[in-house]
């Protein structure tokens, strides 16, 4: 096999496209994640219409009750079932994730793409941009969103979106300078393969393995991230609830109500886990090197 | 190689300007000033506060003012808290944050780069799941779960450790493992996804069939040009290291540099959030290039421009 | 196998670092006779004419003293600089004799001109101190703070000799003793002000270790930003014998790390319990915990300019709809009053209001159907403001509930960060906005006075003249029983239209380590470091 191996099958795309999810499919370990994720967001869905207890009623005088037969996972300070609210909390959680780590996915790897196969002054700029954007204090950004804009949950996205996207656009600006130079990218040039045709073709395909790393790095702090944007009154506003929102303020009861902490603690632990093994799958089976 | 890192450094001062300007945009509009307060000063006694801190003049003249003083690397006296500099608050907390930030990186790349390098190695096999699974810690347990957790074993539990503090060697060690383990989940996973790119790569296959011993093949090949996203990655994550972390900082009540991060803002402490943001951004700018630096070092290819 | 060997090994890591149980602090403390006291947040400053919070009382406290103090127990005005005083019969002039032994903590003696220095520096314009307005009982006071009056000499302050300081009022004032407690009216050492900027220099180094002289009976000894600091015994204090303590450690530990250092023995005070962490400490150490009656009320406001909050009887069957003792006893747990009225109970010593507020979701529900919303129907929905906390959260959110469940009307809440908050409620822009007052000082007028039209921090739109007229003529009136009179009226006026809805009154709560004696319950959360005694066992 050569290098160039991804570039004939490329025109295939959709026996590309069946060859990786074979190859997915044939992974465990990305099978048992993705049948766990299945099953979480299923859960969030439908567990809290089928489950007897609102997320938002309270029962102040029954207070924080340790888990039991009425309330799987025990109660909050106002007496709200956990379990309830760790699946309405999962759905705006795996939403938000989603959604804005998309955002950052986009831009951060067009960015980091452009600049780094661009190269000399423009990259310098683009690159210098990034590094400004970094630095800007990122608590009155989002103070002042809440102001000009308003309250639509929308804006969590791209908030979070716009500070996630920067390492991402780093680490796809280093790996396309590397690629840049390299044989076959050299061979397409000289042949007057256009430059979204390259960048496409030969560029992304070989980003895909540190991409993937960092999205599903990406996942899990921007849900951890919701909490803070919504602390600065940005995000879901109470009784609404977020696996953010939720593990913060367990971990500040962890020694008198730990349940509030291990509940939804677990299930964003499960979702991490699930989506590593997915991304791990996924970066194997799209690795334009794998070996069948 | 020198004169790219002259016009690196060039490049700074317009990438400063504008993080300043920005910034300074930023502060002034958004809602709140820095003398609100719960009981409302009379008008005329507010007045005469920001006279002190000539926000009476017009807002361009505060503007030049203010790049004139971070010309003469003065950042002015900090509204909130009366009586210190900006400068001497930096001063005092830094090296503290210098510090954990420090010990938290070496925790996080000598966890880090062993455990991505061992499961790049062990790639499809029950340990390396055992060996990412462990590193995943970091990742779904965040700091501010971590932190209590720890403590709560290792300190209220067995009493191997102060609750809090920062005075006692042994007090470095819970919040830069607390900060080390978050890091370093995010360096396994880079490493390794790292190395199982250039492991498949032919030059390795190479070495292979020639009759190295893996192990030397790994070392001597793969983790040059393996680390690429980890350097990349590194950049910003070492300047956010060393600036200070707010929650382990809370947790562990340690007298760093990241709660002035974020309490400047909120108090809308004008020259205190201008001292932080352009102190950070001066790490930003030169641990980025430092990355430039070592990614044209590890691959030479990158260095025509 | 081998994990055992590896325990063994941290093990003698452990004893070689020396992770073997060392001395807490209050073992520590007690036996150098030193405090340790959590603060909660880092002072946001030690110059008596600036500071305006709690944190920073507790710290000055320490450091400064002025004419008079109080006895933190019985709250009687007890001597301080002044080791006496005569009031002239018409009660417009105070003549305070000095101490002799009144010294700054670099030797100098303490005297009458200090204070006029002090007096003159914190009413001079420039200085921009915010709470100036505290002197505002001293003739001519308020005209030299307004800028109207250039010269400070006709202020109603003078010193007849070296040992006297005479104070002139505008008019008599029954409070003014109390008054002298406040840190505004605490001196500074004027040649030290004037080294470092000068007398209206707000931007100074002279409240740094380095430079400090104060007058109380300890004296700053390190400040290290966000971390600790210290204030050891002042050797020239005018009282030496009446201090036991060493020393003072003030740490500014973020509440809930405060908790944990508390329980680890690292801390002798804290700044303040957390609700969740009441049951536990009342089930394990009940003695370590105190709730002390404070002087504030928590209150929701009504923009009342607003549909359809503009009527009163929605107003009222709002805050008719809500169980206060639920929110008190189950979310609040720390010993809160529920608030039936504005003023907290016993405010100027005996003022308790007459008129009350009732818990009557019946009533409530009729008052909302006469509004023209019966049930709830077609009731528009409104939000709630408040800043970021979580108990503010928690009390929204049962807010919420009791009104949905009683009345039917659904409301949204939305949190702010505090500054965002205050330009938020500046504006006034919001439905209902979460508030809170403390009493500058204790007397009724300091909570009436809000519902007056044109006080600052009336943010309702709510504006009565009967109302205003009636907490006028309280100021004018002689005499606290016909004070509290008129009072009585003016708040029964104002539970009437509920321009404000009081939810409950503060308390200070804290826990405090078995060893300290001395720390006075008391209305102010107002403690002398003197009276503090630590008994080891």
């Amino acid at each position: 096999m050569t290098r160039n191996r991804r570039e004939t099958l490329s025109s295939e795309a959709r026996s590309l496209g069946r060859d990786a999810w074979e190859r997915l499919c044939r992974n465990q370990m990305a099978r048992i994640g993705g049948v766990l994720f299945i099953l979480i967001t299923l859960a969030c869905l439908v567990g809290p219409i089928i489950i007897p207890h609102s997320y938002e009623t309270t029962n102040l005088e029954y207070g924080a009750q340790a888990p039991n037969t009425a309330h799987w996972f025990g109660t909050d300070d106002l007496g709200r079932d956990v379990l309830v609210r760790t699946l309405i909390g999962g759905r705006i959680s795996i939403g938000v994730g989603f959604a804005a780590t998309a955002v950052a996915l986009f831009i951060g790897v067009t960015y980091g793409m452009l600049a780094g196969y661009t190269g000399g002054r423009t990259e310098g700029i683009m690159m210098r941009f990034v590094d400004t954007l970094y630095a800007l204090p990122f608590t009155i950004i989002v103070i002042l969103l809440t102001v000009l804009m308003g309250r639509s949950i929308l804006l969590i996205f791209l908030a979070i979106g716009a500070v996630e996207w920067l390492t991402m656009a780093r680490i796809v600006r280093g790996q396309t300078r590397a690629l840049r130079n390299l044989h076959f990218v050299d061979a397409a040039r000289v042949n007057g393969v256009p430059k979204s045709r390259i960048l496409m073709r030969h560029i992304l395909p070989n980003l895909i393995g540190p991409v993937i790393v960092y999205t599903t790095l990406t996942i899990p702090s921007v849900i951890l991230l919701e909490s803070i944007i919504s602390f600065l009154g940005l995000g879901v506003q109470p009784p609404m609830s977020s696996w953010g929102t939720l593990i913060h303020s367990g971990s500040l009861k962890i020694d008198v109500y730990p349940w509030q902490l291990i509940f939804p603690a677990i299930f964003f632990s499960l979702t991490i886990f699930a989506l590593n093994f997915i991304g791990d799958g996924l970066r194997d089976a799209l690795d334009p090197r794998g070996e069948n | 190689m020198l004169s790219h890192f002259v016009r690196r450094l060039l490049q700074a001062i317009p990438t400063l300007w504008l993080i300043a300007t920005l910034t300074f945009l930023l502060l002034r509009t958004a809602p709140g000033g820095p003398f609100d307060d719960e009981k409302p000063v009379p008008p005329e006694v507010k007045a005469q506060i920001e006279a002190h801190y000539g926000l009476d003049l017009p807002i361009y003249q505060q503007y030049f003012n203010f790049l004139g003083n971070t010309l003469r690397g003065e950042f002015g006296p900090s509204y909130k808290y009366t009586g210190w500099e900006v400068e001497e608050i930096i001063g005092q907390s830094f090296p503290v944050s210098l510090e954990l930030g420090g010990l938290a990186l070496i925790i996080a790349l000598s966890l880090g780069i062993p455990i991505g390098v061992l499961a790049a190695i062990y790639h499809g096999k029950a340990s390396e799941t055992a060996l990412m699974g462990t590193a995943m810690i970091g990742i779904c347990l965040p700091t501010f779960v971590l932190g209590p957790l720890l403590l709560l074993v290792f300190s209220s539990g067995l009493g191997w450790f102060n609750p809090l503090g920062w005075s006692v060697a042994s007090d470095r060690f819970l919040p830069a493992l607390t900060l080390g383990l978050f890091y370093g989940a995010y360096i396994a996973r880079l490493t390794r996804s790292g190395m199982l790119d250039t492991i498949q790569h032919d030059y390795i296959r190479t070495a292979r069939a020639k009759g190295l011993k893996e192990r030397f093949v790994v070392m001597r090949h793969g983790l040059r040009s393996a680390l690429y996203p980890v350097v990349a990655y590194l950049g910003p994550a070492v300047a956010g290291l060393i600036s200070g972390s707010f929650i382990v900082e809370t947790i562990f009540f340690i007298p760093g540099l990241g709660m002035f991060f974020v309490n400047s803002a909120f108090n809308r402490d004008y020259t205190l959030v201008m001292g932080t943001v352009l102190f950070y951004a001066v790490l930003i700018i030169l641990f980025n290039l430092l990355v430039d630096l070592i990614q044209m070092w590890m691959n030479p290819r990158t260095r025509h421009d | 196998m081998s994990s055992c060997r590896l325990a063994a090994l941290l093990l003698a890591l452990c004893a070689l670092c020396g992770c073997e149980p060392r001395k807490t602090n209050v073992e520590r403390g007690n036996e150098a006779r030193e405090l340790y006291f959590g603060i909660g947040t880092e002072p946001a400053g030690l110059d008596p004419h600036l500071i305006t919070g709690l944190t920073e009382l507790h710290v000055t406290l320490a450091l400064y003293e002025g004419l008079a103090t109080f006895n933190t127990e019985t709250m009687e005005v007890i001597p301080a600089v002044a080791k006496s005083w005569s009031i002239s019969e018409d009660g417009c002039f105070y003549t305070f004799n000095f101490d002799p032994n009144a010294r700054w903590s670099n030797g100098d003696p303490v005297t009458p001109q200090d204070f006029i220095y002090s007096f003159e520096r914190i009413l001079s314009p420039a200085l921009g101190a915010p709470y100036a307005y505290m002197l505002y009982d001293m003739k001519n006071a308020d005209r030299f703070h307004k800028g109207e009056l250039s010269d400070f000499s006709e202020v109603g302050v003078s010193s007849p000799d070296e040992r006297t300081l005479v104070i002139e009022l505008a008019q008599p004032t029954p409070y003014f003793l109390s008054l002298l407690t406040h840190y505004t009216w605490w001196p500074v050492h004027p040649p030290t002000i004037e080294k470092h900027g000068g007398m209206t220099a707000r931007i100074s180094e002279w409240t740094k270790p380095k430079n400090f002289v104060g007058n109380g009976p300890f004296k700053l000894e390190e400040w290290r930003i966000n971390s600790s600091i210290y204030a050891d015994r002042n050797p020239f204090f005018r009282d030496p014998d009446s201090v036991w303590l060493n020393g003072v450690h003030f740490l500014p530990i973020q509440v809930h790390a405060e908790e944990r250092a508390f329980r680890a023995g690292h801390l002798h005070l804290t700044s303040t319990v957390l609700p969740h962490r009441v049951n536990w400490y009342q089930d394990n150490m009940p003695e370590r915990m105190r709730f002390d009656t404070a002087l504030g009320v928590y209150y929701y406001m009504f923009n009342t300019s607003r549909e359809p909050l503009n009527d009163p009887r929605v107003r009222k069957a709002l805050a008719y709809s809500i169980d206060r003792e639920a929110i008190t006893e189950h979310v609040l747990k720390a010993g809160q009053k529920p608030a039936y009225h504005f003023t907290p109970p016993n405010t100027g010593g005996s003022y308790n209001a007459e008129a009350r507020l009732i818990y009557d979701p019946e009533l409530a529900r009729q008052l909302l159907a006469e509004a023209g919303y019966p049930g709830g129907e077609s009731f528009p929905t409104f939000e709630i403001l408040y800043n970021t906390s979580d108990a503010h959260r928690s009390i929204a959110v049962a807010i919420q509930q009791m009104w949905k469940e009683e009345l039917g009307i659904n409301v949204t809440l939305y949190n702010q960060e505090w500054k965002a908050y205050l330009s938020t409620r500046e504006a006034g822009n919001f439905d209902i906005l979460r508030a809170a007052w403390f009493g500058d000082y204790d007397d009724p007028n300091t909570f009436l006075s809000l519902g007056e039209t044109d006080n600052g921090n009336n943010h309702t739109n709510w504006s009565n003249e009967d109302f205003d007229q009636l907490v006028e003529a309280a100021t004018l009136a002689t005499g606290n029983e016909a004070r509290f009179e008129i009072f009585q009226r003016a708040e029964a006026l104002l539970l009437e239209e509920m321009p404000v809805m009081p939810i409950y009154f503060y308390v200070t709560s804290l826990l405090i380590d078995p060893s300290v004696e001395g720390w006075h319950a008391n209305i102010l959360d107002y403690h002398l470091y003197q009276s503090v005694r630590l008994r080891s066992e």
